[in-house]
């Protein structure tokens, strides 16, 4: 670990603007620093700034960006109205690690791609420029959608997944104020810039995360890994249907561990809606996600795997 | 030779003996100081002035270092020095290897090799200097990286018997499979760790290991001194796993950075640098071929592995080790072929041999199960040998039968459903497996010391190590047993150079062969305690302090009048060890769930029956059961080291990634203890048993995925991605 300096907002103000690296539950961070796969040199501790809380705004919820994951999955609003997202935390890490994890921390962590982790291999995220060792070399937990020549890594947290399916919006804050952008556009492909994951811009820090009212229908987040527990998404899907006089009414999707960012393809939606649920339906719609799929060689399986595991999901919420 | 085992000793003396402590469940005496996380591991102790080392690891696979920037780091703040002594290791040793030759560390064989050590004030100084060390290569050597493309040698003598192709030709029942298993890791939790002080010429190591005598043997032997001027100090060992069998880099290392800066020296290794330079078990392919009779009886046995390890080294994991004694078939071939390529040192993880080689060998019967239209458990009890094929020497003793029996009736194996696919819960396919458990038994040298104290009280001794397995307990058990002590007035002191050398950890014999020592020392006091009673010590009894025999009875310390009886046992293997086949045994049976969407498979319920000579301690023997049932779920569903093809690198080199299972992976486990006298094992009529339950309980798994699914996993770990890539789409039924 390289030495950094060390200091501790104690309000927004302190951090908009900052030219430092935010610290919050430091729980990717810190792992990065040590590897020296991440080398900040001031280093502005966000954990005194408030914005711990779930507030009730405008029908929804507004999540602070320092509230904890556990905090988060074990509030009764969210366990009660969003599900999903209480499940797709709790489907995260481990106790331990929720405990201390946050809502912008949990967005912005980085992916775990291998050969981002490790000095002495080719990565164009981690060193621009350099190359990419994932294209030719293990790929397995890599994406299948929306890769470029440059990066073929994941996103490969679980909570911003179901936040896309809820459509949620990141609120955000800089020196010259702030702004709020829908989740589903918050994390970025990979293009010709590997090195940015997401649209944050130096300088500015999430204050929190917005969940629009309460819609009503089942909601399921499903994460398919290696093991039971306290593993990455091989893939993941996070699903609320709705079903109005024997026909899907709503059908809001996000899938994980699939690409550089939470998934979504608003075509599979609408495949879905109006429609009578059935094995047929289903197959349908996910034969026309995983159509735009294309493996990297180890990952190949991802596509079948995420094909199955959305018919799952669907007939699961639908009780078909 | 003294202390030889030569003559099974049938005298059962434990079963005497009157203080009633073997065999009980009692508490692990150091148990308190390590949940309260007071017991001292290698690199917590203080010693005044201690200098850090951190490790720098290679960033090619082979060739040369030309040349150490090292004025660029040795100006950073507080950087010692930087050392790329020619005596430090290249590869850690094997288990026994008791020497560790001069290696030079500017030669790079495998890619992460340690090649330099980075000395500093803190550690956080050394290990920002040992990642800023500059290092120029001349990358060279043409060894390949992987298997698929290098030359096979052969790795162990072959059994050839008979003609195992014309019994393929002519048998009623036969299959002919292969199988793959990945590699895997020790992944203990204890990191490698050393702290070298020197007084002089003498030098004392805190470290963390297995096998003591034999690593004082390897540390003197790398820094060309006597090995009387090494003391180690490893009193606890968090987790060995065949890892700390032999010496790291670690241990040389810093004893040569103390020597020259003349303070003590710490290196620990990190978790990476555990996983990148220690010991890997070999990935291995594995042909079965087995033939039967109409009645299911073996006729022919084929077992051929091919595994890898780096050029020179003499360890090739031996794959077919159980094969050759626990089922017959009188056309046999079994052999080992070993790979030459560049990756990490392969060497012992936990069970050698068996660990792999049972799960597939247990896989392969159940195939032959279905053909030969038999009940799994019978075509295992069908083919039993009355003694060791191609031997002809009996065996010790096999509680195989008993656990098969046993196990079906409490795990429930008569409600398994005859054909796959028959047992569905929503989206899961149930179904249960079922595999016979074996692992070799045996018996090292190994001495102690045991001191009947003046006030009754007793202290054992040892160099033998206790890698959180319970030698603690059960040498304590042994001793106040043998001499009527109440396990309160016991103390053990083990782990240190200084002691008596005890078998060490390894190859499950530390407890069998050490606890052999301790009692023949045991034996030794009781001698002398009939004697000065007065009566032969076939008469004694000893309990709670108090001698007697033939109506007399007295106090042991007025027996001992103030003075403190010492004695140390001995044993060697002798003639015992040719004369029988020797092995522990058992059976695994489990119940899976396998998702038919997604592949995944989750265990319901796993039950483990095994026989190992007498249960010396019921908690801690129940405990290395249950932790060997754990990695049989391991080396069933997740664990897998993956290597980059293009340079050999070990790509998941740590616990996030490198997935041993956790609790969520684990049901609940039941297990059985069968207890069995092993007279021809040990005087203590005791076996081994801290591998048996990983040998075999993989296969268990594959065999509950097939009744569950109708999928035959010959790869392992039985990952989603394997599984899907067989099993059926579930929508194309619904759409039918
Ligand atoms: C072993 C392990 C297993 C894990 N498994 C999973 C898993 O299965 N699923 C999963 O989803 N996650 C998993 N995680 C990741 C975990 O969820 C993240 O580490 C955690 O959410 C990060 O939150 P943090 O507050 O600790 O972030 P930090 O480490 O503090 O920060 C992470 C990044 O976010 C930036 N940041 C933090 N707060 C803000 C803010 N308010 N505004 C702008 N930038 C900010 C930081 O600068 C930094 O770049 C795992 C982690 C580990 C170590
Ligand atoms: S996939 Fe992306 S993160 Fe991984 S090595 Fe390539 S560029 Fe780096």
């Amino acid at each position: 670990m390289r030495a950094f300096s060390y200091d501790r907002a104690s309000a927004v103000a302190d951090a908009a603007g900052a030219e430092a690296r935010l610290i919050a539950g430091g729980t990717n961070l810190l792992d990065l620093m040590k590897l020296e796969v991440e080398l900040p040199t001031r280093l502005l501790d966000i954990n005194h700034v408030g914005l711990d809380q779930i507030t009730e705004v405008e029908g929804g919820l507004r999540l602070g960006a320092l509230l904890r994951n556990a905090d988060c999955a074990a509030d009764q609003r969210v366990r009660r109205d969003y599900p999903l997202l209480a499940r797709a935390i709790l489907a995260g890490a481990s106790p331990q690690l929720r405990n201390r994890a946050t809502t912008g921390g949990n967005l912005c962590q980085r992916t775990r791609c291998g050969y981002f982790m490790r000095l002495g291999t080719r990565c164009n995220k981690r060193e621009p420029g350099s190359g990419c060792d994932a294209i030719d070399g293990s790929n397995r937990e890599h994406a299948i959608f929306g890769v470029s020549p440059a990066c073929i890594a994941t996103y490969p947290g679980d909570m911003a997944v179901a936040l896309a399916a809820l459509d949620a919006s990141v609120e955000i804050t800089g020196s010259r104020g702030g702004r709020s952008i829908p989740l589903r556009g918050f994390h970025r492909l990979p293009g010709d810039d590997p090195s940015r994951d997401n649209v944050l811009e130096p300088g500015e820090i999430i204050t929190s995360v917005t969940l629009p009212p309460p819609v009503g229908g089942r909601q399921v987040y499903r994460k398919v890994r290696d093991r039971a527990s306290f593993a990455f998404a091989l893939v993941s899907v996070a699903a609320i249907i709705d079903i109005q006089s024997g026909r899907i009414s709503r059908a809001d999707l996000a899938f994980g561990g699939v690409a550089h960012k939470p998934w979504h393809d608003p075509e599979v939606e609408q495949a879905l809606l109006g429609e009578v649920p059935s094995p047929v339906l289903f197959a349908r719609a996910a034969d026309l996600l995983v159509a735009k799929a294309k493996g990297q060689g180890e990952n190949d399986f991802k596509i079948p795997l995420l094909r199955r595991s959305l018919i799952a999901v669907l007939a699961e919420a639908t009780g078909v | 030779m003294f202390g030889t085992y030569d003559v099974p000793d049938q005298r059962n003396l434990l079963d005497q003996t009157r203080q009633g402590i073997i065999g009980k469940p009692l508490d692990r005496p150091e148990a308190a100081l390590k949940v309260t996380g007071t017991a001292t591991y290698a690199a917590e102790y203080r010693p005044e002035n201690c200098a850090e080392g951190v490790l720098v690891t290679a960033t090619i696979a082979q060739g040369r270092v030309l040349h150490l920037h090292r004025d660029e780091v040795l100006s950073m703040p507080g950087v010692l020095g930087i050392f790329a002594d020619k005596r430090m290791l290249r590869r850690p040793a094997q288990g026994t290897a008791g020497q560790a030759p001069v290696q030079d560390v500017r030669e790079v064989e495998y890619y992460g090799q340690p090649v330099a050590l980075v000395v500093a004030e803190s550690f956080e100084q050394a290990s920002h200097a040992a990642k800023a060390l500059r290092i120029d290569y001349a990358p060279e050597g043409d060894v390949p990286f992987d298997a698929g493309k290098a030359e096979y040698e052969s790795g162990q003598k072959p059994v050839i018997l008979g003609d195992l192709d014309e019994a393929m030709a002519s048998a009623a029942h036969s299959v002919d499979l292969t199988y793959t298993t990945e590699g895997h890791a020790s992944a203990a939790m204890e990191p490698h760790a050393s702290i070298a002080a020197w007084q002089g010429d003498v030098l004392t190591l805190w470290g963390s290991f297995q096998m003591i005598s034999h690593n004082v043997k390897e540390l003197a032997d790398s820094l060309r001194i006597s090995p009387r001027n090494v003391r180690i100090i490893s009193p606890y060992v968090g987790g060995g796993f065949g890892s700390k069998l032999g010496i790291s880099h670690d241990a040389i290392a810093a004893a040569i950075a103390a020597r020259e800066l003349g303070r003590p020296v710490r290196v620990v290794l990190t978790r990476q640098q555990v996983f990148d330079t220690i010991m890997r078990r070999s990935e291995t392919r594995q042909r079965l071929r087995l033939a039967a009779d109409a009645s299911g009886r073996l006729t022919g046995l084929g077992h051929e592995a091919w595994v890898s390890n780096l050029p020179g080294e003499k360890f090739a994991e031996p794959v077919t080790q159980a094969t050759e004694f626990l089922y017959g078939g009188e056309n046999r071939k079994l052999a080992v072929n070993v790979a030459r390529i560049s990756r990490l040192t392969s060497g012992s993880v936990r069970a050698p041999g068996e660990a792999v080689g049972m799960q597939v060998l247990e896989a392969a019967m159940d195939e032959l199960a279905e053909k030969a239209g038999l009940d799994p458990i019978e075509l295992r009890k069908r083919n039993l040998p009355a003694s060791q094929p191609g031997k002809d020497r009996p065996y010790s003793s096999r509680m195989l039968v008993e656990a098969l029996d046993q196990g079906a009736r409490a795990f429930g194996w008569d409600a398994r459903k005859p054909r796959p696919c028959m047992r569905r819960e929503g989206e899961w396919w149930l179904g249960m497996g079922v595999a016979s458990a074996a692992r070799v038994n045996m018996l090292r040298p190994a001495s102690a010391r045991v001191r009947l104290e003046a006030d009754g009280s007793l202290l054992v001794q040892s160099d033998q190590t206790d890698i959180g397995t319970g030698s603690y307990a059960i040498l304590g058990q042994i001793a106040g047993e043998m001499l009527g002590v109440p396990i309160t007035r016991v103390r053990v002191e083990l782990g240190d150079s200084s002691l008596p050398s005890g078998a060490g950890s390894g190859g499950s014999f530390g407890a069998s062969s050490t606890g052999s020592a301790v009692f023949r020392a045991c034996e030794a006091i009781r001698d002398r305690l009939a004697h000065r009673l007065g009566i032969p010590v076939e008469a004694l009894e000893l309990r709670d302090g108090i001698a007697s025999g033939q109506g007399r009875s007295r106090p042991v310390t007025e027996l001992l009048q103030g003075e403190a009886l010492e004695q140390v046992g001995r044993i060697k293997p002798g003639k015992t060890q040719m004369d029988y086949a020797q092995a522990s045994y058992g059976a695994f049976f489990c119940e899976v769930a396998v998702n038919a969407f997604t592949g995944e498979t989750r265990m319901r319920r796993m039950l483990g029956a095994f026989g190992f000579g007498r249960v010396l301690n019921a908690k801690t023997a129940r405990s290395q059961c249950l932790g060997g049932m754990v990695w049989g779920i391991g080396a069933a569903l997740t664990e897998e080291q993956s290597f980059d093809l293009r340079d050999g690198r070990l790509l998941n080199h740590d616990l996030a990634q490198y997935h041993v299972p956790c609790h969520a992976d684990v049901p609940a486990l039941e297990v059985i203890l069968l207890e069995e006298r092993d007279a021809p094992a040990s005087p203590l009529q005791a076996k081994g048993v801290g591998e048996l339950a990983i040998c075999g309980a993989a296969g268990a798994v594959a065999n509950a995925i097939y009744n569950a699914c109708g999928v035959r996993m010959r790869s392992f770990p039985m990952t989603p991605d394997r599984l899907i890539a067989q099993l059926p789409d579930p929508i194309a039924r619904a759409a039918d």
